[in-house]
């Protein structure tokens, strides 16, 4: 217990001290983590919305599969980005590994399924509600999907923050794709994992407090504006 | 949110990638954890950049994985320990040269309360036979470093035979030089370990070194070109420019005037 | 009151409105083992107001569903005035209001947009809709935080502003208090009164009372009585519609 109460004293003591350096990797693993968040909302939401929405043959088995992926480990997931980008390998040329375009790629391969497929669910039950009148309507399946998005935004925005509360906890495919690079590819997960290989338990700690704060804040915030917003528009 | 505000957003996006993609003078350097974690890259890169104005970035992985990364061109040098394993990617084709860099020295580390009474002693061997007669709990690291191979050959050099030991007071661990004394920390138990990691580890718990100074316990550090011939992508001059450097008299300076609480890690022996 | 929206149907077809008359010959649905429907010969005239009564799980709904064309007969045929396909022109207002995440106007110029009107058209139609509803005042207002009675009218105006051949309206004041199904009841009334062919669903009978013209009694998923209001009110001729006026529970 006094690591924790040391830990506490060092999250503070960095915080109000400015660190530039731990800003650096806070910043580091915002921009990577949105900028994932980001890719994976524009793939999988529409995956989402078009299993919602269309009926076709194979789709309860790409459904389940969707569902699976979302449980893939993140360190598989790496290796197989690894893999991918690494000059041996079939993307080599575009020099990507060990940066963190190469960490963006390998978050966003992870969450897309998570967005799909909770994205699918929130729409689903929307679908159910709305599919007599919007058919009445003669809508079509275009436009009903984007509808049904638009109508769900504050459920599919819980969705989103999932996806990026996944990405910021995130380390295993990180710190293979990037290859935890001081100053280049290191963010925050990624030094945790360093600090406590190095036994430096108190800074891990701390570092992980002020992680964890960071994403308390940002959900906080998520949560006051989709409140607000919807108190103007129910 | 209007259109307005997806475009604001969607172009902050496009400047917060654009330092991601960024191009200038670097290269990397897959080196070892234990050398990344006695913290010599922190104290010879900055003075190698002033120099040279080369950023170097360094992917810290276990030996094995380090060589691994040369194989696949995805390193321009490679800076490891282990020698047999050094050799093998020169025999390869993968590498161009092997250029001797400095060199440190293992310590065996244990318990205070030293069950098989080994403290003090300057003989590795004879420590080794000691903790097996005593079935005392020994941490390895299990993952084809370059201190695990050291390891291996010590136990081989005391004709003690590992395949019975394990599980009972044999732990393979599988991990790298700082997890792997944090679990002998926990456990109480005996590990080899660099004396550069050990110099830096915070999380000592009871243990202290017990043996040191055998000349087996001697471990050189080379430096490798990776060979561009199998890996064009350029930058050939500054990964010369790097093992040039290193091995020449200001990185040879700079690794030695590196040191810990007034010790000395890493003696440079580029020269010999 | 005319039709208060103003503008001009713009089909003057000597032959009547397209859509027009819908007939069903024998139709059925059948879902799993449940039939829902059976055998239901029907024919939906032009500018008629039809009542569709019965008691609950008599087909009601299903039969609403089979004339507007979202649900497939599994047994029978259906056409809408020749055509094997529902035309558009026709809007139906459910039970439970289906209104999107946005203002009263906005849910409106959705339908509108829809039906590809030009901008000025469906301006002008949104005002007359909303006027003729009485919802003017709350044009800007989101529309899920209007009362049940608003929403209601608002669906009804929405339906209203597409100036459909037909109108279809499942059980509408199901979930209303009196003042409110009244309210309904009279927009219905205009509605009807500006050449809009009228098929509702309800389960009160003082309502199928006011409001019917024809009647359609539903028992079991089968039609047991398709007749002029005034006679099936004064002497209904099947057991079954006799006892459901009398109050009893079949």
């Amino acid at each position: 217990m006094t690591t924790l109460a040391e830990s506490v004293r060092l999250a503070l003591g960095l915080m109000a001290g400015f660190d530039a350096h731990l800003f650096g990797i806070v910043a580091l693993s915002l921009r990577v983590s949105i900028a994932s968040t980001l890719c994976a909302t524009v793939i999988g939401l529409p995956i989402g919305a078009a299993l919602a929405v269309r009926t076709f043959r194979g789709r309860g088995a790409i459904v389940a599969t969707l569902n699976a992926l979302m449980g893939m480990p993140p360190v598989v997931m790496g290796l197989l980005v690894y893999l991918m980008l690494s000059r041996a390998g079939p993307l080599g040329s575009l020099g990507l590994l060990f940066t963190p375009g190469a960490m963006v790629i390998a978050q966003t391969l992870l969450i897309a399924p998570i967005v799909a497929a909770l994205s699918r669910q929130v729409i689903e039950d929307a679908w159910l509600e709305y599919r007599d009148q919007l058919t009445s309507l003669r809508a079509g399946a275009w436009r009903s999907a984007l509808t049904l998005l638009w109508d769900t935004r504050y459920s599919l925005l819980t969705t989103v923050l999932a996806g990026f509360g996944r990405a910021v906890a995130e380390v295993g495919a990180v710190i293979i794709v990037g290859g935890n690079i001081d100053g280049v590819t290191r963010v925050m997960t990624t030094t945790i994992a360093l600090e406590t290989s190095k036994g430096d338990l108190p800074l891990a700690l701390a570092l992980g407090l002020i992680l964890i704060l960071i994403v308390v804040l940002l959900n906080f915030g998520a949560y006051a504006t989709r409140e607000w917003a919807r108190a103007r528009s129910g | 949110m209007n259109r307005r505000s997806w475009l604001v957003l969607v172009g902050w996006c496009a400047l917060a990638l654009r330092p991601a993609l960024a191009q200038d003078r670097f290269i990397v350097v897959a080196s070892t954890t234990s050398t990344e974690q006695s913290g010599l890259f922190d104290h010879l890169l900055p003075a190698f950049e002033a120099d040279t104005g080369i950023k170097v970035r360094v992917v810290a992985v276990g030996t094995g994985q380090a060589l691994d990364i040369g194989r696949r061109g995805d390193a321009d040098v490679v800076f490891v320990h282990a020698r047999s394993a050094e050799e093998k990617f020169l025999a390869e084709g993968q590498g161009v040269k092997r250029y001797p860099v400095m060199y440190n020295d293992f310590v065996l580390i244990g318990p205070k309360s030293d069950p098989a009474h080994i403290a003090g002693g300057h003989d590795i061997v004879a420590a080794l036979r000691a903790i097996e007669t005593a079935k005392a709990a020994f941490v390895s690291r299990g993952d084809r470093s370059g201190t695990h191979m050291a390891e291996l050959d010590l136990w081989k050099a005391a004709n003690i035979e590992l395949e019975k030991a394990k599980g009972a007071w044999y732990r393979d661990t599988g991990q790298g030089m700082g997890p792997a004394l944090n679990s002998a920390a926990a456990m109480n138990a005996y590990i080899l370990s660099d004396r550069g990691t050990w110099l830096s580890f915070k999380n000592r718990g009871d243990l202290a070194i017990l043996v040191e100074g055998d000349k087996r316990l001697f471990n050189q550090y080379g430096v490798i070109l990776v060979n561009p011939a199998t890996h064009p992508h350029g930058k050939k001059e500054l990964r010369q420019g790097f093992i040039d450097w290193v091995t020449g008299p200001e990185g040879q300076a700079a690794i030695a005037s590196y040191r810990i609480g007034g010790e000395r890690l890493f003696f440079p022996n580029a020269a010999s | 009151m005319r039709r208060a929206n103003g503008h001009v149907r713009a089909r003057a077809d000597a032959t009547g409105p397209r859509g027009l008359p819908i007939s069903l010959d024998g139709v059925g649905v059948r879902r799993g083992a449940a039939a829902l429907l059976r055998c239901v010969d029907l024919v939906v005239a032009a500018r008629t107001r039809t009542l569709v009564i019965g008691p609950n799980g008599s087909g009601k709904s299903t039969l609403m569903r089979v004339l507007h064309g979202l649900v497939a007969p599994t047994e029978g045929r259906i056409d809408w005035g020749g055509l094997a396909a529902p035309p558009r022109g026709q809007a139906m207002v459910f039970q439970r209001p289906i209104l999107l995440r946005r203002s009263a106007a906005r849910n409106i110029d959705y339908a509108l947009r829809i039906a590809e009107l030009p901008r000025a058209e469906r301006l002008r139609r949104i005002d007359g809709a909303l006027a003729a509803t009485g919802l003017a005042a709350i044009a800007a207002q989101s529309a899920r935080t209007l009362s049940g009675g608003e929403q209601q009218r608002l669906a009804i105006a929405r339906a209203w502003a597409l100036a459909p051949e037909v109108l279809f309206l499942d059980e509408p004041t199901a979930s209303l208090d009196p003042a409110a199904s009244r309210a309904i009841e009279a927009l219905v009334r205009d509605i009807h009164a500006g050449g809009t062919t009228i098929v509702m669903s309800t389960h009160n009978l003082a309502q199928a009372r006011r409001l019917g013209e024809r009647i359609v009694f539903l028992h079991e998923g089968r039609m047991t009585e398709c007749t002029d209001a005034a006679e099936f009110f004064r002497a209904p001729r099947s057991p079954e519609a006799a006892a459901f006026l009398e109050g009893e529970r079949l």
